[in-house]
């Protein structure tokens, strides 16, 4: 079955969402793009937007492929998943805050017992700790694909540090710099005022002690780091301190930095490191980055961890499978959004189904991130198979498969011209203690490589600006001059 | 501010200031080296500009000779030396993502792409044009650099440590440059007369971009006394040291203020720039003018540990 084009819909008609870049495309000049997509990756590498591949000396700053072709969301369609995304992320909270307390759901036999308490992101130290207001995942990056124009799967729950939400900002600024025109002619909903809504949930949830206007700081674990640009990009979006663990130190359980006049207490920490290396007390010993004594602060309720410390057990691709179920056990409502249909190869019979039909799964593996350890059957070779089959047979519990989904495709700006590319989604959803807040659009990948369903970065994946955009009906002025109305009809 | 960001800003603004001198040491270099010196006293103006530099020892154990190439080398692009130009744009953007978020938009971006544009030049192998180019081009980035600095900045903390690593580093390059030659500007020594006594006058001057503006403060030929003058004791040459040290004190003043509080680095510049403003030509001959530069650029390198001692740490 060919991928759901957004552009071109299933029937061949230009869908409303698209009518204005498709215009756009037609009128423009394939070498004055070409020119144009250069300036944007100038502008990339002057403001210094770069990541770092691991284990890639020789590339030790790259950035990331920029498509200058917009992906279009409607506003009807954002309200779907606005509420499917807040749905899904109260539901994690509400998981984390049961796992690490009364256990409600693994007693009621909807989640198996071992998945949560033998997960290796499951955190003993954190079970009876009171977080204020329950909430565990404070920024959520929720993985979404679409295969046809009207559900929305998630592919993914990314519960810890989820990253990418500076190009999501600075894309859409590079996309005004550039085609400023395009932006006269449509309303497109403004994401700008995400640090301003990520300063407001993590200052709602401040710890009591704390004084009325909390000191909110951003840890990173250094400039070595392949996001440190996000990092600082962020912190000075919001107006604070962009600390390393050695600007911190706890005394009698608060937590201090450094400062040129001396101690100054901080209160919430938005931390873009890892669990393992925030306190060498508690966690890996060797750890540099970290600060002593922080998980008693954070234990005593002196400091606020944004996520907190253990939300990697509400995000594995085993709890995954569940999600469904999670949904209707807190909620008691029917979820939104989707989940791909996955089998559970620690179950018999799924891995014995998994095990037959290979060559047209995407398996991955339960703890893993950033495309790697993953097969994706269609595109494997046969070698490649049976390398993959080995490590399934030797180890089914780490591993899950799913049906290679046809991913859709929007419009890209490519070697040979404007081509259908296979994208994701990933909106930024941030609960504070009042409410959840979402910035429309989020961050879209796409995967350059003709016939590709990768979009990480790390493996060949680029970026573009999202745009959630009124409705033709909605909007008269949004319409183009000489749509038809048989074509906004078969949008519904 | 962080202690970190604070110490990361000092450093910067010094690493950036001493990419620009090196280039200025480099230049003059060229012109010497384009005149005709009768009785030289033995060193080429290759190795001056190394030792300029502060970093002689070094480039006497990696090179055998002090060959224009070896010197360029060494000064230009050499990773093993600490103060090459290159080295310095490493650290002054290394420091610069350290505290990205101090440094307004201008002045990152001057810094990234101007170590973007510096970094294609690998090898000393340059034609002349070559390297005129890429010395004009250092400078602009650190004039570039202190201009956004001046222009975009708040005026806060993270402002006056900046200045004051521009300042102490300035400081010292001055200070360095005329120890080299404080022999040819004693008045008592014999003057070997002619044209080489000038260059060597010249050569100082030009290493700190002065040779204009003595003659508009002097409207004299080039005097050896002057010289001296002009780079310790006038206030209105900006790289003169007592000019160094008013802005030294006046941002070190600024912190106590701002912070409410004063320290030893306060009273040490303080007496450092008293005794500038207090004293005369003759007094600083009296004492030696080898002597006494010596002994101003160790307070001023104490002077830098204190700061370091009372924000940095």
């Amino acid at each position: 079955m060919p991928a759901f084009d957004e552009m071109h819909g299933t029937e061949g008609a230009i869908r409303s969402a698209y009518r204005t870049i498709k215009s756009w495309l037609d009128a423009s000049d394939p070498d004055n793009l070409k020119q144009l997509q250069k300036e944007a990756e100038f502008l990339f590498r002057r403001v210094g937007i770069t990541f770092a591949v691991y284990g890639d000396a020789e590339a030790e700053e790259r950035i990331i492929p920029f498509d200058i072709v917009p992906r279009v969301l409607m506003n009807s369609e954002w309200t779907l998943l606005n509420r499917g995304l807040t749905q899904r992320v109260t539901a994690l909270n509400r998981f984390l805050a049961d796992v690490y307390g009364a256990g409600d759901i693994v007693r009621a036999g909807i989640v198996p017992e071992d998945l949560v308490y033998q997960n290796p992101s499951f955190r003993p130290e954190m079970v009876g700790v009171k977080l204020p207001s329950d909430v565990y995942v404070q920024i959520a990056g929720i993985d979404v694909v679409r295969v046809d124009d009207k559900d929305f799967y998630v592919l993914e729950d990314n519960a810890r540090t989820p990253s990418g939400v500076s190009y999501m900002l600075e894309n859409r600024d590079v996309q005004m710099r550039l085609f400023p025109d395009l932006f006269a002619e449509t309303r497109i909903q403004p994401v700008e005022n995400y640090p301003d809504e990520l300063l407001a949930s993590l200052m709602s949830l401040a710890p009591k002690s704390a004084p009325k206007d909390p000191t909110v700081v951003l840890m990173t674990p250094g400039p070595l780091n392949s996001a440190y640009y996000e990092h600082s990009f962020l912190a000075d979006k919001l107006g604070v301190e962009l600390v390393e663990g050695r600007d911190l130190f706890v005394l009698d359980d608060v937590v201090y930095m450094r400062t040129t006049h001396g101690p100054q207490r901080v209160d919430v920490i938005y931390r873009r490191i890892d669990d393992d290396f925030i306190d060498p007390m508690v966690f890996r010993p060797d750890s540099v980055l970290g600060v002593p004594g922080l998980v008693s602060a954070y234990r005593a309720g002196n400091v606020t961890l944004a996520n907190a410390i253990g939300t990697g057990v509400a995000d594995d691709k085993a709890i995954y499978t569940y999600m469904p179920d999670i949904v209707k056990f807190y909620l008691g409502e029917e979820p939104i959004l989707k989940n791909v249909p996955t089998w559970r190869c620690r179950e018999p019979d799924a891995l014995k189904y998994v095990l037959e039909h290979l060559p047209e799964l995407v398996v991955k593996e339960v703890a893993g991130s950033g495309g790697y350890g993953m097969l994706v059957g269609p595109k494997s070779t046969r070698e490649q198979i049976e390398t993959f089959r080995r490590k399934l047979e030797s180890h089914p519990d780490g591993f899950i498969a799913q049906p290679t989904l046809a991913l859709s495709t929007s419009p890209t700006f490519v070697k040979e011209g404007v081509a259908p590319r296979h994208v994701d989604l990933r909106p930024f959803v941030l609960t504070g203690a009042d409410k959840v807040r979402i910035v429309p659009g989020g961050l879209t990948r796409v995967a350059l490589k003709e016939g590709s369903l990768v979009v990480n970065s790390s493996q060949g994946g680029g970026t573009k600006d999202t745009w959630v955009i009124a409705d033709p009906t909605e909007d008269a002025t949004a319409g183009a001059p000489h749509s038809a109305p048989s074509q906004s009809q078969s949008q519904g | 501010m962080l202690s970190r960001h604070a110490d990361n800003l000092y450093w910067l603004a010094r690493y950036v200031e001493r990419a620009e001198n090196t280039a200025r040491l480099i230049e003059a270099a060229t012109r010497l080296s384009a005149t005709p010196v009768p009785g030289s006293d033995g060193r080429n103006e290759w190795e001056m500009a190394v030792d300029g530099t502060g970093t002689l020892a070094n480039f006497r154990e990696a090179y055998d000779s002090p060959t224009p190439r070896n010197v360029i080398d060494h000064l230009v692009v050499s990773a093993a030396n600490p103060s090459s130009i290159r080295s310095c744009l490493d650290v002054a953007r290394t420091n610069a993502r350290s505290v990205r978020t101090a440094l307004t938009m201008d002045m990152w971006e001057t810094i990234n792409s101007g170590w973007m544009e510096t970094r294609s030049v690998t090898t000393a192998n340059l034609t002349r044009q070559e390297l005129s180019d890429y010395l004009a081009k250092v400078k602009e980035i650190s004039l570039r650099f202190d201009g956004s600095a001046y222009r975009t900045m708040l005026r806060n903390d993270a402002y006056y440590f900046l200045r004051l690593g521009t300042y102490i580093e300035r400081a010292d390059f001055t200070a360095r440059v005329l120890a080299l030659k404080a022999h040819v500007l004693d008045p008592k020594r014999p003057s070997s007369g002619g044209s080489f006594d000038y260059f060597q006058w010249s050569w100082i001057l030009r290493s700190v971009s002065a040779l204009t503006s003595y003659h508009w403060v002097y409207r004299d030929n080039l005097k050896p006394n002057l010289v001296a003058e002009f780079l310790i004791l006038r206030a209105e040459m900006p790289r003169s040291l007592v000019s160094c040290y008013e802005n030294v004190s006046l941002f070190l003043d600024s912190l106590s203020r701002d912070y409410g509080r004063q320290g030893p680095s306060q009273r040490q510049a303080r007496t450092m720039l008293s005794q500038l403003q207090g004293t005369t030509l003759d007094e600083l001959f009296g004492v030696g003018l080898g002597t006494y530069l010596d002994g101003f650029m160790a307070d001023n390198a104490n002077l830098g540990g204190m700061i370091a001692d009372q924000y940095l740490g």
